[in-house]
């Protein structure tokens, strides 16, 4: 993986590092870090981060037989069950080597952007794990429908910055964290939450993320006995998804599904600067985003447009270079699932497997749903993050739909009717 | 008039910056032409990009007041055809609508010609580092137009070096870490970072939190050529724009404004005649 790689961090014409000066030599610090303790294990911090990574993460994470979805699909369907990492979500495979990382820097300061709020949360977790102070951006609009994960980043002792400009999501937490970045590059180090950015953040946090192929590349052949057929994963910027697929990329027969937000339409509205849906694998076109040269969702002047998922995790303009070059070599498909089929994707696994998803993973199973037949006889579905967090989303997007899975949420009413009743009779 | 010929006077330059189409095309048109009025030497006219990661929340809101607006390149081409000012613009923004300009053969040459043709000197592209700046510095040689590159206070000597292997015009220090905005004190690092570089044979222009005379006489008084300043004046034309205040009105401001920072310029090379 890492060690046939250009070492300028390029992914085909893809990736590079398009950052303001002032950030040029962080970002030479930072390559300079990522080779010596990352590549090379200096001061053995790779034995650290993975003695954590146990300890405090709780790996190595099941790859478990769905045993339903199975015989629905009649094809054979495992779970990675990154939802069982700490957290709840495979965001602290890379929070933890990061704030790790920015320790052995002797940085003091740990700054991270969150769109769904389960990488600031990691991060937040990480950076109270290993004593350091923390300030996590968030898009007012993320803010409002990911509240259970503002707390527990408050929780954990965490400074949450709101985010006001433009639709508050994760594009402008970017923006705003590399601002901050700017400011404070001496003593400050910038977790980013995903295989984004300026070199060498893309690859840094695929490796860190490996490890979810590393163990289930050995647990399937333990458990099935040989490879699978494919790989599913859903893709915002696309850490879960290169971390799922890092060490199948040269196991040629392994078909890679990258599963992106197909929102609530493909077709993009050019006058208002809004492409609803989140697909920028299979609809982006090459630019310059956050840092790197990638496949984005953009108007024909160039204007990044914004972009929309009913879940925050993959409501982003840009993706992961290295997902960007794959796509183009014909080594990654990119599929996209709408909005509705993750939700009934989400309600089913719930039911069916006793696993509530995060809504960006319900998008993986949107897509099994859809193409069964696309994934062989042996898949693999990396279960990116658990859907606590998704709980009120999930309940006021179904309710605006008709959705045969849904279950019948009216037993508030019930309750709320026979609480007014007891306090009347009191009366 | 070249950025060469502006730097080759005695004076110190003043160099100020809008984003071009705030709060509209027709008032900023007005605007850009009452800073040469009141004594500007290079206009950095910016062209509004929807991801300005190295600006503050004041330039932000000019973008996006001039986004709104309608601004687009083709427009900012426009722009700078039809403003009424002699001295040079140079155009400052970010990598990716010079990219995008190229259409599908993608790359910065189609958009530097056209920059070429309505007549403007140069480019400072903000999130293009030297290291990623090779095609279009070939294009700006093409088409003879110069390329500006930021030098801030963490640049280190290997990075200097590549940076002095392709600049021309002149050379953007910036004063202090951090993104743009208008402060109140100016940085120590500056001088600093003018030292490190004084054997550098491109004009230093210094920028990042200029707001008064006074700052721009001590600016220059450290050695600077040039004085760069944006959001003091964009405060202008936000002030302007959230009071509904006359167009006009806001343009003497302007002027005025300008003639404060560029006479604040000039002060600092007396002194440091004086001081001799
Ligand atoms: C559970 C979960 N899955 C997936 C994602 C998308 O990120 P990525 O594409 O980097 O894996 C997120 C992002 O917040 C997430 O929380």
């Amino acid at each position: 993986m890492s060690t046939d790689e250009p070492a300028d961090g390029s992914f085909g014409q893809y990736g590079g590092q398009y950052v303001p000066e002032v950030l040029m030599p962080a970002i030479e610090e930072l390559e300079d870090a990522y080779r010596r303790y990352v590549l090379d294990n200096e001061d053995g911090f790779m034995d650290e981060f993975r003695e954590r990574l146990a300890d405090f993460g709780g790996r190595p994470i099941p790859l478990q037989r769905a045993d339903r979805l199975s015989e629905r699909y009649d094809t054979e369907v495992y779970l990675k069950r990154e939802d069982l990492l700490h957290g709840g979500a495979h965001k602290l495979n890379n929070a933890l080597g990061q704030v790790l990382l920015a320790k052995y820097m002797g940085k003091e300061r740990i700054i991270a952007e969150t769109g769904a709020g389960q990488h600031g949360t990691a991060t937040a977790m990480a950076a109270a794990h290993l004593d350091m102070p923390c300030e996590i951006y968030m898009g007012e609009t993320d803010i409002a429908r990911q509240r259970p994960n503002v707390f527990r980043m408050r929780i954990n002792g965490a400074e949450v910055n709101p985010v006001t400009v433009g639709r508050g999501t994760l594009k402008e937490a970017i923006s705003e964290t590399m601002r901050d970045w700017a400011t404070n590059v001496e003593d400050t180090h910038y977790v980013i939450g995903s295989i984004v950015g300026p070199h060498p953040f893309p690859s840094m946090v695929r490796d860190f993320q490996s490890v979810i192929s590393e163990e289930a590349r050995e647990q399937i052949r333990e458990k099935a006995g040989r490879l699978p057929d494919s790989v599913v994963a859903c893709a915002g910027g696309g850490s879960n998804t290169m971390g799922a697929f890092a060490h199948f990329v040269s196991d040629t027969d392994v078909d890679l599904l990258a599963v992106e937000a197909g929102g609530s339409s493909l077709t993009v509205d050019e006058a208002e600067g809004v492409a609803p849906n989140s697909a920028s694998l299979s609809t982006g076109n090459e630019g310059v985003l956050h840092g790197a040269r990638t496949k984005l969702l953009q108007d024909s002047d160039g204007q990044i447009m914004e972009s929309h998922s009913v879940s925050a995790g993959l409501d982003y303009s840009g993706v992961g270079p290295e997902l960007a070059h794959l796509v183009d070599e014909g080594r990654v498909t990119p599929v996209n699932v709408g909005d509705d089929a993750a939700l009934e994707a989400f309600h089913r696994l719930s039911q069916d497997e006793g696993i509530i998803p995060a809504l960006e993973t319900a998008h993986a199973f949107g897509y099994l749903e859809e193409h069964p037949e696309e994934v062989g006889d042996l898949t693999i579905v990396n279960v990116s993050g658990r859907g606590d967090k998704d709980l009120e989303t999930v309940i006021e997007e179904t309710a605006k739909r008709d959705l045969d899975v849904a279950p019948d949420m009216s037993v508030f009413e019930q309750v709320g009717a026979g609480r007014l009743g007891s306090r009347g009779d009191r009366e | 008039m070249s950025l060469d010929a502006v730097f080759d006077s005695e004076e110190p330059a003043f160099v100020p910056y809008l984003a071009a189409g705030d709060p509209s095309y027709e008032a900023s048109l007005e605007y850009v032409e009452a800073l040469e009025r009141g004594g500007a030497d290079v206009i950095e006219l910016g062209l509004p990009f929807s991801e300005p990661i190295a600006e503050g929340s004041t330039i932000q809101s000019a973008i996006v007041r001039a986004l709104k607006a309608g601004m687009t390149p083709e427009r900012y081409f426009e722009f700078v055809e039809e403003v009424d000012v002699d001295v040079p613009i140079v155009c400052m923004t970010y990598y990716n609508l010079i990219f995008q300009y190229g259409g599908s053969e993608g790359g910065p040459r189609k958009f530097v010609e056209r920059a070429a043709d309505v007549g403007i000197e140069g480019f400072v592209v903000v999130d293009l580092p030297a290291e990623e700046a090779d095609p279009l510095r070939e294009a700006c040689d093409e088409f003879g137009l110069d390329l500006i590159f930021i030098v801030a206070p963490t640049t280190t000597d290997d990075r200097l070096e590549s940076m002095r292997e392709r600049v021309s015009g002149y050379v953007y220090v910036q004063a202090r870490t951090g993104v743009t905005g208008a402060r109140e004190d100016v940085s120590d690092q500056t001088a600093q970072t003018l030292d490190r570089i004084s054997d550098w044979d491109v004009p230093k222009a210094v920028g990042f939190g200029i707001k008064t005379g006074e700052h721009a006489e001590r600016i220059v008084r450290a050695g600077a050529d040039g004085v760069i300043v944006g959001s003091a004046l964009v405060d202008i034309v936000a002030e302007g724009h959230e009071g509904d205040e006359p167009v006009a009105e806001t343009a003497e401001k302007l002027e005025a404004k300008a003639r404060e920072l560029k006479t604040g310029a000039l002060r600092g090379v007396g002194a440091a005649v004086e001081s001799e």
